[in-house]
């Protein structure tokens, strides 16, 4: 990045390059993740989806990782804090998705350091962009890995969620999205429940509902489980920052679906 | 080929370093100091947004004197070298000895084979590091080291603060009280004066914040609260 601008006289670099990534580029080139050739046989991530709701947005994951048709970790955590304001949900190969989650972590910190001051919400959406053109050209073909990104916009003072599709393109959603292999039907499920200015308790319920409907059409999304505690795991980004939202929470929005529907 | 007059080595690393106390000398000072529950640190700084004072890493910060454009320089590098390290290995091997280490290598490279000396002393300040407790290491612009315990002032009159400040130093302050007392000794040198709470920049370590990111500035009307 700009490291590599140089005063034309000079021939001295001009201003620090705050991207961590870009750093690991250039000094550890070994260390820097790189792409399986074949995706096959990878642990796969499911269903995860983001929703706005009244105070912010809301990012759900199951916690199922498959590799072909064996369940290669039935309580494996897609959605993560990014930052103070920012959650990242992913979908795709375990490891891959691992890996790019804590190097976007990482370059959201060291911008934060080197600068002194966080990088707008459209910035990070931007720099997750470009981060899986250039380390993840597979994800681009829907093969390896396919994030969400969800934030507290504290200069517009609303929630935002912006997805990223097999063009490389980042678009922005006005109210729900969700990926990996069993989104549709999370999404009918979504289109049927959501609504503007949900509560922090609906948005919960109606997206554990979600992947409830998910983890029924789709083998490889995990429903909860209670018998073994696995619950679905949730990140609430609101104008106080990101937070998980409590597994007791959690529970109560699993119980209240599961009754709704075994009373019916 | 330029014609090089013989110059003894003692008068060349003496002039050196009697040019690097003048461009620190310029400058206003640092304080370091271990309060109950972390590391405060407190400069003189009428600017509210070219920190002497950062972040490096989860339980270790920075702060410099001298010339800005050194001390940044060196900043911006120990931000690079902890992140680096902490991506290839693990967020606890991350350590302020080795930054402490690493700067030292920097600035006596620097000071024996550059034209000019760096202008600068730091400090790298680590809380719950190694034996679990706080440790500020002071290094110098030739790169010598020290482990300071306690308390410790960088900067042009860094004696006569360090003086002022053992003669009132104690363990175990809360907040409010060691902001206080650090200004109260900022302002004894040159002349006793009061320092405006907007000219007064600080950080602190803050031990029991429950983030892993253990540095927080301090905002102006906690400064100003303590001082009042």
């Amino acid at each position: 990045m700009s490291d590599d601008l140089q005063l034309p006289l000079a021939g001295t670099p001009f201003g620090a390059s705050p991207s961590f990534v870009e750093l690991l580029r250039r000094e550890r080139p070994g260390s820097m993740p790189s792409e399986p050739t074949t995706p096959l046989g990878a642990p796969h991530g499911t269903t995860v989806l983001g929703l706005k709701f009244a105070d912010g947005v809301m990012m759900v994951g199951d916690r199922r990782a498959t590799a072909g048709n064996l369940i290669a970790d039935p309580k494996m955590r897609k959605v993560f804090e990014a930052d103070d304001y920012s959650a990242i949900a992913i979908a795709g190969a375990a490891g891959q998705a691992e890996e790019l989650v804590k190097l976007f972590q990482l370059e959201l910190e060291h911008y934060e350091k080197i600068t002194g001051d966080r990088l707008s919400l459209e910035g990070k959406a931007n720099r997750l962009a470009q981060m899986i053109r250039s380390n993840f050209p597979m994800a681009l073909q829907g093969l390896v890995v396919v994030p969400l990104f969800g934030g507290y916009d504290l200069r517009r003072s609303e929630g935002r969620i912006f997805y990223y599709d097999a063009t490389g393109g980042r678009w922005e959603e006005d109210d729900f999205q969700t990926t990996g292999s069993g989104g549709q039907s999370a999404k009918n499920s979504l289109k049927k429940r959501w609504r503007p200015g949900l509560s922090r308790d609906e948005a919960l319920r109606v997206s554990v509902e979600a992947l409830i409907d998910a983890a029924e059409d789709d083998s490889a999304t995990g429903g909860p489980d209670p018998v073994r505690g696995i619950w679905p795991i949730a990140v609430a980004v609101t104008a106080s920052g990101a937070q998980d939202v409590p597994e007791d929470q959690v529970v109560a929005a699993v119980e209240a679906v599961v009754q709704e529907r075994t009373s019916r | 080929m330029s014609f090089m007059p013989y110059v003894a080595p003692e008068q060349l690393m003496k002039d050196r370093s009697d040019y690097a106390h003048k461009g620190i000398a310029r400058g206003r000072s640092v304080i370091g100091l271990e309060y109950a529950e972390g590391l405060l640190f407190i400069a003189e700084n009428p600017s509210v947004t070219l920190h002497k004072i950062s972040e490096i890493y989860d339980r270790i910060a920075f702060a410099g004197v001298g010339k800005y454009s050194e001390f940044e320089e060196l900043r911006i590098a120990g931000i690079r070298l902890a992140d680096l390290r902490g991506y290839q290995y693990g967020r606890e091997d991350v350590k302020a000895r080795d930054l402490a280490n690493a700067y030292s290598q920097a600035l006596s490279t620097i000071f024996t084979q550059q034209m000019k000396p760096y202008e600068v002393e730091v400090l790298v300040g680590e809380v719950d590091g190694e034996a679990g407790g706080t440790g500020i290491y002071h290094i110098l612009f030739d790169g010598s080291v020290s482990d300071e315990h306690g308390c410790v002032a960088i900067g042009g009159q860094s004696e006569d603060l360090m003086e002022a400040l053992r003669d009132r130093y104690a363990d175990g302050w809360d907040l409010p009280t060691a902001i206080r007392t650090a200004v109260q000794v900022l302002g004894t040198t040159p002349e006793t004066r009061e320092i405006p709470a907007d000219q007064i920049e600080g950080a602190v370590l803050d031990r029991t914040k429950t983030h892993r990111r253990k540095f927080r500035r301090l905002a102006p009307d906690e400064i100003a609260s303590a001082l009042a």
